[in-house]
């Protein structure tokens, strides 16, 4: 009985030692961390994806706190929170935000397999930057879509896909945050961050090929051939033609779609508008 | 006696020198020329001609667009056609000079004459003479890379150059165009060695050639005895053992001399020699001499399933398609279509893209051998590590370009990697090692230089 | 007219490949296979057949129905190579399911699970071994005598020469090492009464092997070299100071050292990468090896020094560069 006593007793007093030490550690050796970026942190997604420009978002957290304390935390936007997160931290923090509209990404590109021929077989690693350093790609086009997957493997929230039919990305509306990763890994710059549009309505220029107009038709069908017919349609001014290319400024197009009807080789594409109404072909034929 | 190689490394891929004994062709006038005009390292050139403009053989057609560039002269006679873009061997559409074939008109300032010129014929050249008739005729390195020769002949002041080595190795397989040059004008090559020799202020030259052409070897040396009988200059022949890739110049260097250069920004001349491939040293002195620029060379034109491989003499901007047809057509199938030579060529998607200052061949390569076999994983065999002539450990750069982990990589010395494609004709188990690497060096190079522009 | 193929350089490959380089080993056993079947008869051609049958089947299985993965790697010749690494380093009359049992660890725990080929930490046959070793300790320290052709499980055993060895040691008395057979015995695997695991038999045989792989460009000469040096080397020192420890000839001649360091220490996945931290490798496996089969609890320490070693590959990995092209510049 004794030795259990003694046991007992030696082993109590050995953890209340630990204790102490610990105890007086964790106060002489701690870290003073400002609450606030705990509790900002709790509000952000937790997804750590880098969308905001941070490595993850612990140092989102710390760079709002210290945005706050300095006056301002414009600039700084989680998209995959979006405004309603932003929203919450602001009022957390005491700030006012500037209402972002929502962004998604846009593949501008529409090279499919029937649109844009093979002209040659790439046999090499898998991977758009390395067919890119090779050349053109397997068509004849040196601007388009390489239908690799970089993007697809850049993106942490499954939001764009290759489809097997068409051999090009495709974004997923629902998934896509926005986070811009997709964007830096595509080594031609097809993809671009524009804005979703109500209903997801928008329309866009879907080439970026710098090339003639007769050589870009020669190795695409719905290539831009830079003719400049919409940029002369559009009554808002939002279309500039430049390197034989189009552009339509997401911020000025009103989605009237006048271009779109203009367009002589179906570049330029709008997005989650209903079908155009039988009507109007039955007034042809009266 | 033993024959030097270098240090480091090194594998022996088939030679497959197909046309070695065939003796050069004139290749036929092409019916237009394309002419690129990034044809080298450094700034494109920009046109001095316009649509319509009538030029003849030797007119210049395209002036240096900066410091690092060189210009470039029409290599037939004709109209031009127009200023547009045409496909280059990069694969991309790029700025070129189109011209319509008429007829064959030279500048009459072009000595076209057979008559040797010797260095000792003409003492009033001087080195400054020399380089300033090399960079006008937009000699540039003719070995692939197109570095302008006049930059490489006058090393910054950090360096000192002691001797002039003639890259004479030729060691990818299937090319025989520097070959079949030596054999036909070795007189002209050994003046062109003078002249560079007395540009770069040195008295010591050697010229690097692979066991594999003992005819080249025999002929050289004794050409050079004669040639350097009773003068200040001092060649020497120097027979290399065959391995590739004995002809990069850092190998080169290492073998000839026995001295490495240090990981860059280091260049040979940094250890006192100056690389020339033996191309460059026929156009120096056909620039020099008889006042001609850079406007045709030596090309092979080989492949295992070609009716007649040959070697051919071809004025630059012909497309590639002309020469194959000499040949007897694109073989049947698929093949690859190689600006260059297996190992370090630049594989084409048309067969319409124009011979440059750097095509030294163009190779195709048909039936199995033009695809590659399933990658499996890594199997750590380390074979990579003991081919890598520059002793990097191509396995652990190649996952780590994969991973995109640049900082390790930049630790693991991936900028010397020099592309020579030794570590994946080795592996066994077929991974695209150099393509993972080379990913990873292109990122690692930009980072390097995003930093030092901040600095 | 066919298509034009495009990748970027280089547009050549040599003629060597994983499955080249796995039946070269194999081929390269050749010698110590049939000298087993000549020494061991009924029994080794049981082992060894179910060794090599119970690897590439579980390969086959844990490929096909655990990691679903559609290309079967069982054809490129790794786990008939373990099947038949694993097989030498048992005794001839092991019962059937005990061999089973040793490829599930050497197949189902200390290669697949890590991702095949390639990836595995640790050295799949001594894994397999050393894991049989330590649960059925009595079977796999009972050695069959050489020269029963047709026997199997009812073999008759007797001592090892490394039993011998121990022996001396611990009683101190150098003239129990009198009963090892001559080196030259040793050498060409006359053993008259010769014991041991099936690869250890004939060191000619084995060196044999090494000669083919060498020619093959298989292996190099690093390991093989830095570990038999150093056991040599080191055991001779012993032997010099107190003759109760075997002469450095009998050492590297018995036991599993020469299967060891020419085909095991070898393995491609779990030496370094190297030629510097080869020989750092094989030197330390040499040390070790002496030190076990010394001072250890068991006569034979080739399987626990590599598998030590292997512990440690990543490390020289990491920390032992080759010489980079220019390092020195003269």
């Amino acid at each position: 009985m004794n030795f259990i006593l003694i046991a007992v007793i030696v082993l109590g007093a050995i953890g209340l030692v630990a204790a102490l030490v610990l105890f007086l550690c964790s106060k002489k050796f701690a870290v003073y961390e400002d609450p606030r970026i705990a509790q900002v942190n709790e509000l952000l997604p937790g997804a750590n994806c880098g969308g905001c420009g941070f490595a993850g978002c612990g140092g989102m957290a710390d760079a709002l706190v210290k945005g706050a304390d300095a006056g301002s935390i414009d600039g700084l936007n989680c998209p995959v929170g979006g405004s309603d997160v932003m929203g919450k931290v602001a009022d957390l923090l005491g700030m006012a935000i500037a209402n972002g509209e929502p962004k998604v990404a846009v593949v501008r590109c529409n090279g499919t397999c029937e649109n844009r021929p093979r002209i040659a077989e790439y046999a090499g690693l898998r991977s758009c930057a390395a067919m890119n350093a090779c050349g053109a790609g397997e068509t004849a086009c040196g601007f388009g879509c390489l239908g690799c997957g970089d993007c697809v493997e850049a993106c942490q929230f499954d939001a764009i896909r290759i489809d097997s039919e068409t051999g090009i990305a495709v974004v997923d509306e629902e998934r896509c945050v926005a986070c811009g990763a997709c964007v830096k890994a595509c080594p031609r710059q097809i993809i671009e961050l524009r804005k979703k549009g109500p209903k997801g309505r928008r329309v866009y220029v879907s080439c970026v090929s710098k090339d003639k107009g007769a050589v870009a038709m020669k190795a695409c069908k719905v290539s831009c051939i830079g003719c400049s017919k919409c940029e002369r349609e559009c009554p808002f001014g939002a279309i500039t033609v430049g390197n034989n290319c189009s552009y339509i400024d997401p911020e000025k197009c009103r989605l009237c779609r006048k271009c779109v009807a203009v367009c002589p080789t179906h570049a330029i594409v709008a997005v989650n508008f209903p079908a155009p109404k039988p009507v109007e072909r039955k007034e042809e034929e009266a | 006696m033993k024959i030097k190689t270098f240090r480091i490394g090194g594998i022996h891929p088939e030679e497959n020198k197909l046309t070695h004994e065939v003796a050069t062709k004139v290749a036929p006038l092409p019916k237009q020329a394309i002419f690129p005009l990034s044809q080298h390292i450094g700034a494109p050139a920009s046109p001095v001609v316009q649509k319509g403009d009538k030029v003849k053989v030797g007119t210049k057609i395209a002036d240096a667009g900066a410091f690092v560039s060189a210009p470039i002269y029409s290599s037939v006679s004709g109209t031009v056609f127009k200023i547009d873009t045409a496909v280059d061997a990069t694969g991309y559409r790029k700025p070129a000079i189109i011209i319509n074939v008429e007829g064959d008109e030279w500048e009459e300032s072009i000595d076209r004459s057979d008559k040797l010129e010797t260095l000792k014929a003409h003492p009033e050249l001087t080195p400054e003479e020399i380089i300033s008739r090399v960079k006008e005729a937009g000699v540039t390195g003719m070995g692939g890379a197109g570095f302008p020769t006049f930059i490489k002949l006058t090393p910054p002041p950090t360096a000192k150059a002691e001797c002039v080595i003639i890259n004479a190795v030729e060691c990818e397989p299937y090319i025989t165009a520097d070959y079949r040059l030596m054999m036909e004008h070795a007189d002209e090559v050994i003046v062109g060695l003078e002249l560079l020799m007395k540009a770069a202020k040195v008295t010591r030259g050697y010229i690097g050639i692979e066991t594999n052409k003992p005819a080249a070897i025999d002929l050289l040396t004794k050409k050079c005895a004669e040639a350097f009988a009773s003068s200040d200059y001092t060649v020497e022949v120097v027979p290399l053992k065959q391995r590739y890739p004995q002809g990069g110049e850092k190998q080169l260097v290492d073998a000839v001399i026995n001295r490495q250069v240090p990981a860059p920004p280091a260049i040979p001349v940094n250890v006192g020699a100056i690389v020339q491939n033996v191309g460059t040293a026929y156009a120096v002195y056909e620039a020099v001499m008889k006042s001609k620029p850079l406007f045709e060379r030596y090309t092979t034109v080989t492949g295992k399933r070609l009716q007649n491989p040959g070697n051919f003499l071809v004025r630059m901007g012909t497309p590639m398609k002309d020469l194959i047809d000499v040949c007897g057509g694109m073989p049947e199938g698929d093949n690859k279509l190689l600006a260059g030579g297996p190992m370090m060529g630049k594989a084409l998607t048309s067969t319409e893209v124009p011979v440059c200052k750097g095509t030294n061949s163009v190779t195709i390569i048909s039936d199995d051998e033009a695809r590659r076999k399933e990658p499996q994983p890594c199997i750590r065999c380390a074979k990579c590590v003991g081919a890598c002539p520059m002793g990097l450990e191509p396995y652990l750069l190649a996952k780590l370009s994969e991973v995109k982990n640049w900082e390790r990589a930049e630790h693991e010395d991936i900028t010397s990697c020099i592309e020579c494609g030794s570590c994946q004709f080795t592996c066994p188990a077929h991974r695209p090692l150099l393509d993972n690497i080379r990913q990873g060096k292109t990122t690692v190079m930009g980072i390097i230089r995003n930093r030092n522009v901040k600095k | 007219m066919g298509k034009l193929i495009v990748s970027l350089s280089p547009h050549a490959h040599g003629t060597d490949s994983v499955e080249r380089n796995m039946y070269g080993v194999i081929i390269a056993l050749v010698p110590a296979l049939l000298v087993s079947f000549f020494y061991f008869g009924l029994g080794s051609v049981v082992v060894l057949s179910t060794s090599v049958a119970a690897c590439v089947l579980l390969e086959w299985a844990i490929t096909r129905y655990v990691l679903k993965e559609k290309r079967n790697t069982i054809m490129d010749g790794s786990a008939i190579l373990t099947g038949l690494l694993l097989g030498f380093n048992l005794p001839s009359n092991l019962p059937i399911w005990i061999i089973v049992i040793g490829a599930v660890f050497a197949i189902g725990f200390a290669k697949m699970p890590f991702g095949g080929l390639g990836n595995n930490l640790f050295n799949p046959a001594l894994v397999g071994r050393a894991a049989l070793l330590v649960a059925f300790p009595a079977q796999m320290t009972t050695w069959p005598k050489a020269g029963q052709i047709g026997s199997y499980l009812d073999a008759e055993t007797g001592a090892t020469p490394l039993s011998v060895m121990k022996e001396a040691i611990k009683s101190g008395d150098a003239s129990v090492l009198d009963q090892l057979p001559s080196s030259l015995d040793l050498f060409l695997g006359n053993h008259p009464d010769g014991v041991g695991a099936m690869g250890e038999i004939c060191a000619l045989a084995l060196l044999l092997g090494f000669a083919f792989m060498l020619w093959r460009k298989i292996i190099t000469w690093h390991i093989p070299v830095s570990v038999i040096g150093t056991v040599f080397v080191f055991a001779g020192l012993l032997h010099l100071a107190d003759p109760s420890y075997a002469d450095p000839f009998s050492v590297i001649l018995t036991g599993g050292l020469m299967l060891g360091a020419i085909f095991m220490a070898t393995d491609y996945v779990t030496s370094p990468m190297t030629p510097k931290g080869q020989i750092i490798y094989g030197v330390a496996i040499g040390f070790l090896t002496v030190v076990i089969r010394n001072w250890g609890a068991y006569p034979e320490g080739m399987s626990f020094a590599i598998l030590i070693m292997n512990a440690f590959t990543p490390l020289i990995n990491n920390y032992v560069k080759p010489k980079r092209f220019g390092e020195v510049a003269k």
